[in-house]
């Protein structure tokens, strides 16, 4: 039980996706202009990171390994992560219907979000269980969740202030990204996993 | 090399069947954004906005072919609902003039219907232009406007052949 509570915990603050180890930049700046929608694009990518990462669990340890076809790891994940994300999307336009309109492009833009194929990757690299690899998807996407709310009410509060002229729009973005990366790698050392 | 054409396209096949059962069972609905969108409009089924009523409007709204703005009796305060929730950009209110051209006085929920009853004949065209059925009477009486059900939408006033149908404040 304290080892998935130390995965949860590396794998979101510690080793954070986006602001420890680069992963899924792309909708860290493309979809946090707004809190509402960076909440949305939080929760969406947490349900496909933690969907995709029990999915690749489970092809790789009933299908690959038995079938002594591992070379096909990577190609098969990117099979599975497409699947998970359009599950997702399927979820959320009967769910929620009005997020699916709100984000638009950026749900199946997640398909090729580089952080879900990571822990895919990583789970299967550091041959975790089937609790350990969902608990460290799940711990992933909180910490993607985490910084993106972070970011985007960080920069509706920077919309009304006096940005000096060179650094506006998205200088001044990735300056805010920049040290909201600096403060997370006061986690270093938390953990080892 | 066979084995690993195998196990990929099985693996792709058996995805794809989920996935196609996945959206046969959870039909994809636009109607609970409807839903919400009529539920913010003032449901009056005036039909000013030039649609025949409120859920009419909203499924314009919802599928882009309506702009905001349209709906008198709902005044400013509703644009500016609709565009928080559907994040669009708020525009005024049209004026009455503007839309559709169904009543010339703009319909307000803080107005009702009052029939001048000296002047009434008893026509019954005013029964059957109202759209919450908040008029009552028989041919050849005197008609009345139930003031709990009217909603102030107009739509009685053109029918009527001797103008004896006015807006009035519904708390003067």
């Amino acid at each position: 039980m304290t080892e998935l509570v130390v995965i949860i915990f590396s794998a979101a603050l510690v080793n954070n996706f986006v602001l420890v180890q680069f992963l899924g930049l792309c909708p860290f700046l493309g979809a946090t202009c707004k809190l509402e929608g960076a909440l949305g694009m939080g929760l969406a990518t947490g349900l496909v990171l933690t969907l995709a990462s029990a999915f690749s669990y489970l092809v790789e340890r009933f299908v690959l390994i038995p079938l002594d076809v591992t070379y096909l790891r990577l190609v098969s994940f990117i099979v599975v992560i497409g699947a998970a994300v359009q599950f997702t999307e399927l979820v959320l336009s009967r769910a929620f219907p009005l997020l699916h309109k709100v984000l638009g492009i950026y749900i199946p833009l997640i398909a090729s979000n580089c952080a879900v194929l990571g822990v895919a990757l990583l789970n299967s690299n550091a041959s975790r269980s089937l609790a350990a690899a969902i608990f460290y998807g799940a711990g992933a996407a909180l910490g993607f969740g985490i910084v993106l709310v972070l970011l985007s009410s960080l920069r509706e509060r920077l919309e009304g202030e006096d940005v000096p002229a060179p650094f506006r729009g998205s200088a001044i973005t990735l300056v805010t990204a920049g040290i909201l990366s600096l403060a997370f790698f006061g986690f270093n050392g938390f953990s080892r996993l | 090399m066979v084995t690993g054409t195998v196990v990929l396209s099985s693996l792709a096949i058996a995805l794809a069947i989920g996935l196609v059962l996945c959206s046969r069972y959870m039909a994809q609905s636009e109607d609970s954004v409807v839903d919400e969108v009529e539920r913010i409009l003032p449901r009056i089924q005036c039909a000013q906005c030039g649609y025949p009523g409120c859920r009419p409007y909203a499924a314009a709204i919802v599928a882009e072919s309506a702009p905001l703005n349209l709906c008198p009796p709902g005044g400013e305060d509703t644009v500016r609902r609709l565009a928080r929730f559907l994040g669009r950009d708020a525009a005024h209110l049209a004026s009455p003039a503007a839309v559709a051209g169904v009543a010339a006085v703009p319909a307000s929920l803080d107005d009702i219907a009052v029939i001048d009853e000296d002047l009434c004949i008893g026509c019954n065209l005013c029964v059957r232009a109202c759209p919450v059925d908040a008029i009552v009477g028989v041919h050849q009486m005197m008609h009345t406007v139930i003031t709990d059900h009217c909603t102030g939408c107009a739509l009685c006033l053109p029918p009527c052949p001797v103008d004896c149908i006015s807006l009035t404040p519904r708390h003067a």
